[in-house]
C-alpha cells in the first residue's frame, strides 16, 4: 500500500493512481458539507444557479465541526457517516467532484459514479475530531451560515491524514463481515 | 427531607457535559489499550493509536473528543427524601446542558425533525427519571452520537425464537452496521418489557462502565458469548478489519408480556462519553 501527498484541486491523474488501502496526506482547500447543505446545493443546481464553490476537482468533507474556541480556526472536526449523502453524491461527481471524505459504506450508485467520473472516497478516522482538527489551518463559512454546524466552510488543510476506501477502479477497503464465523449463516 | 438547589444541579450538569466530551473516561482508555495489544493488523492498530492520541489532544486543548457531542441523555435517580428548591428538576438539567454545551464549545446537535432547524443550544435533553429510596440525587450523563444511534434497532421477536433468535438479530445488526457506527462499538441490549421499555433499558445498559461484570452470572455469560461471536465478524476498528469489532456487550433483562420477546439493540460508538454525579 502506497503513500501519497496530494494537493487540491485534484486531477484525474491524481485520482486514478490511487488504490483502496493507500494512505493520502491531503493539502489545500476542501469544502465541508453534510445533510442540510447537500440539500441546498442540489436545490441551487435545480434552479440553475451557481454553487458557492467550484465543483471541478473539488473535495467535499462530510463534517459538522464543533464551534471554534478562542485562538483556534475550528473545533473538533472528524467525519460524519457518508451513506446519508449517497442520494446526492452521484450528481455532484458527474459535475466534477473528485473526492469525498467521510466514514462508513457508500451505496452502489455512488461507487459506480466514482468509477464513471474518476473520483475517490477517502475515510478519515471517525471520532478523532480533536486529532483531525490539528490538520485544519483555516476555516471560513462561505455559504448557508444559518445552518450553524452544517454550514458550508472552506477549510485549508495541511497533510490531512486519509485512507482510500473506494478507489476509481471499483475496489473497496472495508472488511466483509465473516457471518459464518460469527454463527449467523 | 434534604433540600438540593437547582443552581447546584445546573452547575453539576454543565460540568459533566464538558468533562465527558473532553476527557476520555478511564474505562474506555483501558479498553483501547487492551485492544491495541490484541490487534495484529497495522490498520487496526493505527486507528487505535489515533484514538489514543485524539484523547491526549482533547485533554490538552479541551477540544471535544468528537465533533458530534451528541444529544445529551440522562438517567436520573431521585431519592424520595430529596426536595428540589429554586425550580423544576427537568428545567435545571436542560439549563445545565445549555450551559455546558455553550461554555464548553460543544456542538449543539438537536434539531426539528421536519424543518431540520437547529434548536441552537443542545436542548431538549433526553431525560429518564427514576425514584429511589434515600436522600441523594444521582445524575448519569451520556453524549449520544447520531452515527451510532442510527444503527440501533428495536424488534419484537416471537417467544419461540428465544436466545438463539436474539443472538441472530444482534450479530446481524452489527454486521449490517459495518463501519458506519465508528467501531469498535459498545452494544447495549434491552430484553423484555414493552416496545418502548426495551429501548430504554438498552440505553441504560450503555451507562455501565466497560470494566464491570453483570451481577447475574447467566447474563454475564450471555454478554460474553455475544461479544465473542460478534468479534468473529472481523469488522475491526473503523471497519478496516481486525479482532475488535466491539469493546463490550452490556445487557439488561426484565420481564415481558406472555406473547412477546421485545429486543432492543442500541449501538454506541467507541467515543463512549459518560459521566455521573451524586448530589
Ligand atoms: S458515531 Fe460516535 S465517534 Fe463516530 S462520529 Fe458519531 S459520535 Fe463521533
Amino acid at each position: 500500500m502506497a503513500e501519497y501527498k496530494l494537493t487540491t484541486p485534484l486531477t484525474d491523474e491524481d485520482v486514478v493512481q490511487l488504490k483502496a488501502g493507500d494512505v493520502v496526506f491531503l493539502t489545500g482547500k476542501i469544502y465541508s458539507a453534510r445533510d442540510a447543505a447537500h440539500k441546498k446545493l442540489v436545490d441551487l443546481l435545480d434552479a440553475g444557479k451557481d454553487l458557492p464553490f467550484d465543483l471541478e476537482g473539488a473535495s467535499i468533507y462530510y463534517v459538522g465541526p464543533s464551534p471554534a474556541p478562542p485562538g483556534r480556526p475550528i473545533g473538533a472536526a472528524g467525519p460524519t457517516t457518508s451513506y446519508r449523502m449517497d442520494s446526492y453524491a452521484p450528481r455532484l461527481h458527474s459535475l466534477g467532484l473528485k473526492a469525498t471524505i467521510g466514514k462508513g459504506k457508500r451505496n452502489e450508485e455512488t461507487r459506480k459514479a466514482m468509477q464513471d467520473h474518476k473520483a475517490v472516497y477517502f475515510g478519515a478516522t471517525g471520532g478523532a475530531g480533536a486529532l483531525l482538527s490539528n490538520s485544519i489551518k483555516k476555516s471560513e463559512v462561505i455559504a448557508f451560515d444559518e445552518l450553524g454546524p452544517e454550514a458550508i466552510r472552506e477549510m485549508t488543510v495541511e497533510d490531512f491524514p486519509l485512507l482510500v476506501i473506494n478507489d476509481a477502479h471499483g475496489n473497496e477497503l472495508y472488511a466483509v463481515p465473516d457471518r459464518k464465523a460469527a454463527g449467523i449463516e | 427531607m434534604r433540600t438540593i438547589h437547582t443552581k447546584d444541579i445546573v452547575d453539576a450538569v454543565a460540568g459533566m457535559c464538558v468533562k465527558a466530551n473532553t476527557e476520555l473516561p478511564d474505562d474506555v482508555r483501558a479498553a483501547f489499550e487492551k485492544a491495541m495489544a490484541e490487534e495484529t493488523s497495522p490498520a487496526a492498530k493505527e486507528v487505535l493509536r489515533q484514538l489514543l492520541e485524539n484523547a491526549d489532544i482533547s485533554a490538552d486543548t479541551k477540544l471535544p473528543l468528537c465533533q458530534d457531542c451528541g444529544l445529551a441523555v440522562y438517567f436520573v435517580e431521585v431519592g424520595d427524601e430529596v426536595q428540589i428548591e429554586g425550580g423544576n428538576l427537568r428545567d435545571a438539567i436542560n439549563e445545565g446542558t445549555r450551559k455546558g454545551y455553550g461554555e464548553g464549545f460543544l456542538r449543539k446537535s438537536a434539531c426539528d425533525p421536519f424543518s431540520r432547524q437547529n434548536t441552537g443550544d443542545g436542548t431538549p435533553a433526553i431525560i429518564h427519571f427514576d425514584f429511589v429510596p434515600g436522600d441523594k440525587l444521582k445524575i448519569v450523563y451520556m453524549a449520544k452520537g447520531g452515527g451510532s444511534e442510527n444503527m440501533s434497532r428495536v424488534t419484537m421477536l416471537a417467544p419461540a425464537q428465544g436466545w438463539e433468535g436474539i443472538k441472530q438479530f444482534v450479530i446481524n445488526r452489527v454486521a449490517e452496521a459495518g463501519p458506519n457506527p465508528c467501531p469498535p462499538t459498545i452494544i447495549g441490549i434491552g430484553i423484555g418489557g414493552t416496545f418502548d421499555h426495551a429501548a430504554k433499558i438498552a440505553k441504560k445498559s450503555l451507562m455501565r462502565r466497560l470494566d464491570d461484570t453483570h451481577p447475574d452470572p447467566d447474563i454475564a455469560a450471555k454478554e460474553a458469548e455475544l461479544k465473542e461471536a460478534i468479534n468473529k465478524l472481523g469488522i475491526g476498528p473503523m471497519g478496516l478489519g481486525g479482532k475488535t469489532t466491539v469493546l463490550d456487550v452490556k445487557m439488561t433483562v426484565e420481564p415481558c408480556h406472555l406473547a412477546s420477546l421485545p429486543l432492543a439493540v442500541n449501538v454506541q460508538c467507541h467515543s463512549q462519553r459518560h459521566e455521573e454525579v451524586e448530589l
